[in-house]
């Protein structure tokens, strides 16, 4: 919640900062400095890269500050560690008191440490010593070398002269002490605002996850070897998809005998998510490479099938008449007009189902696999081994943005003419 | 000599729910070689009908086409056809797209690229062969569609409202490319049109339609394109005859609409 509202607040203070600097540098505020006068033209809206790099920065500014990392250069306050003290105050059944002092050292998670040596002192309430990673707690047994303790009687009544009696909390310099209702103290050290590691490792560790696994490999393969098999997955059951269903688009588009068909068919298996496909999968294939290149040849079939065919369908009839009284055969109207024609539907079938031939991918790894960006994944978090997970969830994101980019700069280079019909 | 017949021919349309519209009701028709003929009439009377049916995309219910002595079916080469816009193919660079008709014939490379050469300074697009469809303007993609169709040497070529979507500008430079073209060619050509004076300007012969069921309405027999080559054509409007013929032709179409009108108003 305080981390959404420093992102708002961020988001605001980004734009009134960097609007007002645009609007020092340009210096015109006369009509024309506008760019369009229709408000809510979205043509007219393009992004703010001033925005996109704030953005990306405040992401990992925020990432950073909460998870204590030493590459953020401001810090949301962190977990209590250190050494910390408070005392008890025990009672005994005929009314005498004393008062024990606790002593506690905290810890850092990733560093051991010992329990501070203290000398007992006097009284017949003893004082104590005791450890505590930072995010944790203990339980504080005072009683044990309490000369009258619990088996005489003696309860702890309060600390740090605070009257305390079972499931209630008293707050003590960084930390709370809570009474269990068995009457033992339970210290809490201060958490402060950042994250545990196991919950969000810092993004070095993240970093350092990848140059380890880079190098000495993750179950047995390194990231290239699982990320290049999901690649090699992907792309074979987009090839076989592609290789399938652009021919059935076409047959589908030129004759109505195809299209009555497989119309059924097409139709019914679109709306089915490749992924409600896994089990049935598996069943038939297995969990090896030949069940995943079948599931993602199963989904980027129809979406290219789908594509095909409105390629065709979409073909100006003028175009069609044109070429007829040009003198072409229906053969080379095939081949020269509408074959072209239909490439750029094709192009935007093919990006949608590598998008899609990503994702379920992804998502077949996790289910079964023994490589791949999502089995490395899943098994890390049986391991609690977030960064891996994190790294993973990264690397799977840049990798379909990537895929899409590609995409996109092949299709304006082979297909230039698309959308200027 | 003429060179197309169009005998008795009427088209109807069934519709899917069961109504049927009579396009067209015996249009008779001959059209010499050479002559340039041009078909005005209200939306609907049926001239995109007719086009398509002289080329070959529609088969009359009734009635056939001849071309010189041969009867027609389907489309073919001898018979070019231009479309109004969109009818490029914008994979293809402006030579392609003129070079089209002789590749598909499988003519030789070479003598198709000199044909394409001297097309290209024919419609004035002598430095543009290398460009893409979409890198021209609407009146240079019409010129385009111009080249691609005289490319085949038709005997009869087909417009229909080829210079529709141009601006007035780009319209005028057009019309004198189109006179230009008939008489160097000397290319039957039928256009179609929806502007009088386009009809007025590009028709030897000027044929209005009227509407319900499709059929000829009158005919006239004009000196406007003979005069308008290699002419002004702001000249030729001035001519008196100019003028009172297309008064009297707007009222004519005045009057069908009208009566369009006041039919729907009766049927609702
Ligand atoms: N494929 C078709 N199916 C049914 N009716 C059609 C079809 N094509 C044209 N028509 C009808 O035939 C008539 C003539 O159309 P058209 O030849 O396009 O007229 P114009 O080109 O003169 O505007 C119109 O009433 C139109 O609705
Ligand atoms: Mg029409």
């Amino acid at each position: 919640m305080t981390i959404l509202l420093i992102y708002v607040a961020i988001f605001v203070g980004a734009f009134f900062a960097v609007k007002a600097v645009a609007s020092h540098l340009t210096k015109r505020s006369d009509f024309t400095s506008r760019k369009t006068v229709t408000f809510g033209d979205e043509s007219a809206v393009t992004a703010n890269r001033a925005a996109s790099v704030i953005s990306v920065i405040a992401i990992f500014l925020i990432w950073g500050a909460f998870t204590g990392s030493s590459w953020s250069p401001i810090h949301a306050p962190g977990p209590f560690v250190g050494d910390a003290t408070f005392t008890y105050t025990a009672e005994t059944p005929d009314g005498q008191r004393d008062d024990g002092t606790v002593h506690v050292t905290v810890f850092p998670r990733d560093a051991a440490a010992d329990a501070p040596e203290i000398e007992p002192g006097d009284g017949f309430a003893k004082d104590d010593a005791a450890k505590v990673a930072a995010w944790r707690s203990v339980l504080i047994r005072v009683d044990r070398n309490d000369e009258l303790g619990r088996d005489e009687g003696a309860k702890v009544v309060a600390i740090n002269g605070q009257a305390i009696a079972p499931g209630e909390t008293v707050e003590v310099d960084s930390g709370e002490v809570t009474l269990t209702p068995k009457g033992t103290p339970n210290y809490k050290p201060e958490q402060g605002w950042q994250m545990e590691p196991v919950w969000l490792p810092p993004p070095e560790a993240v970093v350092g996850r990848v140059i380890e696994i880079m190098g000495g490999g993750y179950q047995n393969f390194t990231l290239a070897e699982h990320v290049g098999w999901s690649l090699f997955r992907v792309i074979a059951g987009f090839l076989a998809g592609a290789l399938v269903g652009i021919p059935l688009g076409y047959a589908m588009g030129l004759s109505d005998w195809f299209r009555g068909w497989f119309d059924p068919i097409v139709e019914f298996m679109r709306p089915v998510p490749p992924l409600a496909l896994i089990p049935l999968v598996i069943i038939w294939a297995g969990i090896g490479e030949v069940g995943k290149v079948i599931l993602l040849f199963l989904a980027a079939l129809w979406i290219m099938t789908i594509a095909a065919r409105a390629g065709v369908s979409g073909v100006r009839i003028s175009k069609i008449h044109a070429a007829y009284s040009l003198g072409a055969s229906k053969w080379q109207i095939l081949r020269h007009v509408i074959v072209p024609n239909s490439l750029p539907e094709i192009f935007t079938g093919a990006r949608v189902a590598m998008g899609v031939c990503w994702g379920t991918v992804v998502a077949a790894e996790l289910v079964a696999a023994e490589k791949g960006a999502g089995m490395m994944i899943m098994v890390a978090s049986r391991f609690q081994l977030t960064d891996i997970v994190i790294m993973g969830i990264i690397l799977i994101g840049v990798i379909g943005y990537a895929i899409d980019i590609l995409m996109r700069m092949a299709e304006n280079w082979l297909i230039p003419w698309k959308g200027r019909g | 000599m003429t060179a197309l017949t169009i005998e008795d021919v009427s088209m109807r349309f069934e519709l899917p729910n069961g109504a049927s519209v009579q396009a067209l009701q015996n249009i008779n028709l001959d059209i010499g070689t050479g002559e340039l003929m041009s078909v005005l009439g209200p939306s609907g009377c049926g001239k995109t009908t007719l086009l398509n049916i002289v080329a070959g995309f529609l088969a009359p219910t009734e009635g056939i086409i001849k071309l010189g002595n041969e009867v027609v079916h389907g489309p073919g080469p001898e018979r070019g056809m231009v479309f109004q816009q969109g009818a490029l193919f914008e994979w293809m660079n402006v030579r392609k797209n003129i070079g089209f008709g002789p590749a598909m014939k499988g003519a030789p490379r070479a003598e198709t690229e000199a044909r394409v050469t001297e097309l290209l300074e024919i419609v004035g697009l002598h430095d543009f062969g290398e460009k893409m469809i979409y890198e021209l303007s609407g009146g240079m993609q019409q010129r385009v569609a111009l080249a691609r169709c005289l490319a085949n040497d038709p005997e009869v070529i087909l417009m229909d409202e080829p210079l529709g979507a141009l601006d007035a500008l780009t319209r005028e430079k057009m019309q004198s490319l189109v006179l230009e073209i008939w008489k160097k060619t000397g290319t039957t050509i039928i256009l179609i049109t929806h502007s009088v004076e386009e009809a007025l300007l590009l028709g030897e012969r000027l044929l209005v339609m009227a509407p319900r069921p499709g059929r000829i309405h009158k005919e006239y027999r004009l000196p406007f394109a003979e005069m308008g080559v290699g002419a002004d054509l702001r000249e030729v409007k001035h001519h008196d005859d100019y003028g009172t013929t297309r008064e009297e032709i707007l009222s004519m179409i005045w009057d069908m609409e009208e009566e369009i009108m006041g039919r729907s108003e009766t049927a609702a």
